[in-house]
């Protein structure tokens, strides 16, 4: 399963605390998707996963993808 | 030391964007005023006076600067010395090729001339920097290629303080028979000037000196010509000719500060540095941005994880500390500092203390007193005390 987070119109930090609120609804080793236009998203989601230890996965467009680690 | 002109600046912290005017600044404009307001480019007596003013501040910024006075030109400010610094040297340079090498956590005026010249065709590579902001100083000197014809390299980063490898770079640069530019805004007056360059940009208003007064200096032999129309003031460097007054001004300020530099640095670092401690211990989730030693003495720059840049720097306002913030929603384009970006740490939540003269011990302990309420308050608010 994936989860989505549509945070689209959000500047940051929202998009990171939606992902820090909703990333223990997956499982370990499954993913969320953050939707986000906000330009900070680019650095701030590498670096949440970085300072979580959860692992940044990869962004297209407006979708960055983070998996659950622990 | 910290003086009794700035005692009530204390909990004015935004010195990388303005240093207080040092009082050494104040009493020679008082001077300046009487004597320097002629056109030192004319010959009558009113102008002479100007002109032993300006050849004077020249003289003394020249020194401080470890240049020679005629290779000093003084401009309107950091910006317009960094624009004019890296286009003039690129124009010089085009039949030898078109391509610029710079950092990626250059100052934006420098990144702005870099833009202008990939717009018109030019080339530029971007050297990335590691998480603490620094250059590999072997990335960058791969990166110089036949066609290079000027490198851009800052003394120390401006918003999270980093020092740059400029000796390993310089020598590169040297050895590829590429002219270096340095930008020694940010530490100018905080370290000794930087031994090797080509072309150098300062801004007084960093060094306590007054707003409107940048320093351009291009080394005797380097290749650099103007791309503005030809003008016979300040070498052909920079046209209408230099602002006397505030040039005036500015030396006055980098001479005192130059004099009482060292013990300053020491003590000024020495706040830094409990900053850097305490602030991760008093608040959870703060990422200290930069290199805990490589860095300059009076610059710290923390991420706040959940907050908001802005909301921050007005609480902050509020309970009476001036600050600045490379975040994305404190910024009129709604994008994040570069710097930050390039880094790869938090945008968000982020604040840039600049410390001067006049912050003593008890107000870098007032900050330490206010910043954790405020940022915890602001984390309950959206609701992010948990997680």
């Amino acid at each position: 399963m994936s989860l989505r987070l549509d945070c689209t119109g959000r500047l940051c930090p929202l998009p990171v605390l939606e992902l820090a609120r909703h990333i223990h609804e997956v499982a370990v080793g499954e993913t969320v998707v953050v939707v986000s236009d906000d330009p900070a998203a680019a650095s701030d989601i590498p670096a949440w996963c970085r300072l979580r230890g959860q692992e940044f996965v990869s962004a297209a467009g407006n979708d960055y993808v983070v998996r659950r680690v622990h | 030391m910290s003086g009794e002109h700035s005692a009530h600046l204390g909990s004015y912290l935004d010195a990388a964007t303005a240093t207080p005017l040092h009082p050494a600044a104040k009493a020679a404009l008082e001077v300046a005023l009487d004597d320097g307001w002629a056109d030192p480019r004319r010959l009558y007596r009113e102008g002479r006076r100007a002109r032993q003013l300006l050849d004077a501040a020249r003289a003394s910024i020249a020194a401080s600067l470890g240049a020679r006075p005629d290779e000093v030109s003084f401009t309107s400010s950091g910006t317009t010395a960094a624009h004019l610094g890296v286009l003039g040297a690129l124009a010089a340079g085009r039949r030898s090729g078109r391509r610029l090498v710079t950092s990626a956590v250059e100052h934006s005026a420098v990144l702005a001339a870099a833009h202008l010249h990939e717009r018109e065709g030019g080339a530029v590579d971007v050297i990335g920097v590691d998480v603490t902001g620094r250059v590999d100083a072997d990335t960058f000197a791969a990166a110089l290629r036949a066609d290079t014809v000027l490198a851009c390299l800052q003394t120390a980063n401006h918003e999270v303080g980093t020092l740059q490898p400029l000796d390993r770079v310089a020598a590169a640069c040297a050895a590829a028979g590429v002219p270096l530019l340095v930008d020694a805004c940010a530490s100018t007056g905080r370290l000794a000037p930087p031994p090797h360059w080509d072309v150098l940009t300062a801004s007084a208003r960093k060094w306590g000196g007054p707003a409107g007064v940048g320093v351009l200096a291009v080394r005797t032999g380097t290749r650099w010509r103007s791309v503005l129309p030809d003008e016979e003031s300040e070498a052909g460097r920079f046209p209408g000719g230099a602002p006397v007054l505030l040039a005036v001004a500015a030396a006055a300020a980098l001479e005192a500060v130059e004099a009482d530099r060292e013990r300053e640095a020491a003590r000024q670092s020495a706040l830094v540095d409990r900053l850097r401690t305490e602030i991760p211990q008093l608040i959870p989730d703060v990422e200290v941005l930069g290199d805990p030693q490589a860095r300059l003495p009076h610059i710290v720059a923390f991420s706040c994880l959940y907050v908001a840049g802005e909301a921050l720097m007005t609480e902050l306002d509020r309970a009476g500390y001036r600050v600045s913030s490379g975040s994305s929603c404190s910024s009129s384009a709604l994008t994040p500092s570069h710097v930050l970006v390039a880094m790869g740490v938090l945008t968000h939540g982020n604040v840039r203390l600049g410390l001067h003269a006049g912050v003593t011990d008890a107000d870098v302990a007032g900050f330490l007193d206010v910043l954790p309420p405020i940022v915890a308050s602001l984390r309950e608010r959206v609701g992010a005390s948990d997680l």
